[in-house]
């Protein structure tokens, strides 16, 4: 176990507007965190300056021990897979194409997939749900279903930490359910994850440590329930969120 | 066969791989055997179709515009599958990029100054190449931010640069003699008329390295389809890549132009093909791109060279004669299928 990823005093601008500033934070192995808050905070800058594709203008950023915005590409690869809020595919691939292109950084030469790549991706496609698409065109899916094929892709990447962003905009409340329970299980087998997501009743149920970010800022960090109900998280999203239990002892969030 | 070949539902493997490679070569072959038996004869019968043996003095005299051919063909359908993949666009080609205009501005100058009286035949298509690697070099300083070279800026940059160089040229055009005019204008519709073997021999090692160099990055391509953020991570050095494939489809380019001219349609058409009969693997495509446009340019020309015998038709005038309908044709088809690189 240890820190995996490292966060000391991060400013990152975009374009000249300072979009974070004095972040200062980590992920710890196993750790299942939650980013959350208001659109324009800045969440998903700071997941792509995780992932290194967002360099800092201050600060170090460490991911297992390296600074992501310069190491060798393919070895950051192999320890960080990154999902995009929003992605776009140029030409028409099926489904199983785009899940083995995870395999990227573990191949060599041509490319063409071993049967250990196939049963990554096989792996991966099961766990997503969307084995049954492999042969379609990842442009004829549905919004929620290209959404899972690109999880698949991530998952089938075999990193050890996971950097995702909005990974359940689009898809049902089951299969919503299902990726955060899919995250849950991967963590505590020991993989650690980071997601951006607008669902806090998931957020709370799954995630073990929660960054509120807002205005560019880390604002509070802790427990999900904590700081879903501390009064950073009321300024904020300007809004009460009411944290309750079920009669079954399932926690649940909902807005005031 | 058409599950198999249409890519569809396919995943590439070594033996598809392998087949399509075979069925390009076999194709190739021979035509490039074929091409150079035929030609039209004028006799007392008026002017027919002629087939010669292979001992024919003819066939020599054939031979390096066959050739010719195909090298051309192969480096400007390749650099254009390689130009769309790496900018996500489908209309990219040396045309969009403006590297033709670049060089037919150098070789307009070129005719205008009178450098084939100091170079001899070497002068425009020397200038063509300088044309087409200045006109690079221009399109990247213009479209570079930071380390990067975002695709849209790159085509913004090479359609600006490809107007002015345009223009550049029509106002040589106005102030030149009747003379240089009309060379200017045949060297501009593109055609292999003149080739010679020497010229020939000296433009295939280039464009040889250049060709084996690209195929090698069908997997940067690949995962460049889903954008360079997700490229990136997936492990792809993305900047480098770019640059790369950017240099080769220039060099590609800028050779094919100074041995035939700028010759257009066949970096555009021959990958979309491609890419509905095989697949958008660009591991299969490229191969298969370097192939096809050889075949289709070698279709052209001879076609070119016999049409209305013993006059010749500028190849680049063929190209686009049949080139533009087909390119139609294949785009009705794939709005059948509700889409051409997504969703409509």
């Amino acid at each position: 176990m240890g820190v995996w990823l490292q966060l000391s005093e991060v400013d990152v601008a975009l374009g000249g507007r300072a979009v974070l500033r004095a972040i200062t934070a980590q992920v710890d192995a196993g750790e299942l965190v939650v980013i959350v808050g208001p659109n324009g905070a800045g969440k998903s800058t700071l997941v792509r300056t995780l992932a290194g594709l967002a360099e800092p203008s201050r600060g170090t950023v460490r991911t297992f021990g390296h600074d992501p915005a310069h190491a060798d590409r393919r070895a950051v690869a192999r320890d960080l897979a990154y999902l995009p809020q929003q992605y776009e595919l140029a030409f028409p691939f099926i489904v199983e194409e785009v899940v083995l292109l995870g395999r990227y950084a573990r191949q060599r030469g041509l490319g063409l997939a071993t049967d250990e790549d196939l049963a990554a991706a096989r792996a991966a496609m099961t766990a997503c749900d969307v084995a049954d698409l492999a042969q379609r065109r990842f442009d004829e899916l549905s919004g929620g279903e290209a959404r899972r094929v690109i999880l698949a892709q991530a998952l089938c990447q075999g990193a050890r930490c996971l950097l995702l962003d909005e990974p359940t905009t689009g898809l049902d409340p089951v299969h919503a359910r299902h990726v955060f329970e899919l995250l849950r299980t991967q963590c505590d087998a020991g993989s650690a994850a980071v997601v951006v997501t607008h669902d806090l009743d998931l957020a709370l149920r799954h995630g073990k440590t929660m960054w509120l970010v807002a205005g560019g800022t880390l604002v509070a960090r802790g427990a999900p329930a904590d700081v879903l109900a501390s009064e950073e998280t009321k300024r904020a999203f300007s809004l009460d969120i009411h944290v309750g239990t079920l009669p079954d002892g399932t926690r649940f969030a909902v807005p005031a | 066969m058409s599950g198999f070949l249409t890519g569809s539902g396919t995943r590439l493997t070594g033996r598809r791989l392998a087949i399509v490679i075979a069925a390009c070569v076999v194709a190739c072959a021979a035509l490039a055997v074929i091409a150079p038996l035929v030609g039209v004869a004028t006799g007392r019968g008026g002017r027919a179709l002629e087939f010669v043996s292979f001992d024919s003095p003819l066939v020599a005299v054939r031979w390096p515009r066959v050739l010719a051919s195909l090298l051309v063909g192969g480096a400007l359908s390749a650099s254009g599958c390689a130009l769309q993949g790496w900018l996500r666009n489908p209309l990219a080609d040396p045309f969009t990029l403006g590297i033709s205009s670049g060089s037919s501005l150098a070789a307009v100058l070129a005719i205008r100054i009178g450098l084939e009286r100091v170079l001899g035949d070497w002068g425009i298509g020397l200038a063509a190449l300088v044309g087409a690697v200045g006109t690079l070099l221009m399109v990247a300083r213009l479209a570079r931010i930071g380390r990067h070279l975002p695709p849209a800026t790159v085509v913004l940059a090479g359609v600006t640069i490809s107007m002015f160089c345009s223009a550049a040229s029509v106002l040589i055009q106005y102030t030149s003699d009747f003379t240089d005019v009309s060379h200017m204008l045949a060297w501009m519709m593109g055609s292999l008329d003149s080739t010679r073997l020497v010229t020939v021999e000296y433009a295939a090692v280039p464009i040889g390295i250049a060709l084996v160099l690209l195929v090698a990055y069908g997997r940067e391509l690949n995962a460049l389809a889903a954008g360079p953020d997700v490229a990136a991570s997936l492990g792809v050095a993305v900047g480098r890549a770019q640059g790369a494939v950017f240099a080769l489809a220039s060099l590609l380019v800028g050779v094919a132009i100074a041995l035939g001219g700028p010759i257009g349609f066949i970096g555009l058409i021959v990958p979309h093909t491609l890419r509905a009969l095989i697949g958008p693997d660009h591991r299969a495509l490229l191969p298969a791109s370097i192939f096809g446009g050889a075949i289709l340019l070698l279709v052209c020309d001879t076609l070119a060279r016999t049409v209305i015998a013993p006059a010749h038709l500028p190849t680049g005038a063929v190209t686009a004669v049949l080139g533009g309908p087909f390119f139609v044709f294949i785009l009705v088809r794939q709005k059948q299928r509700a889409s051409l690189w997504g969703r409509a």
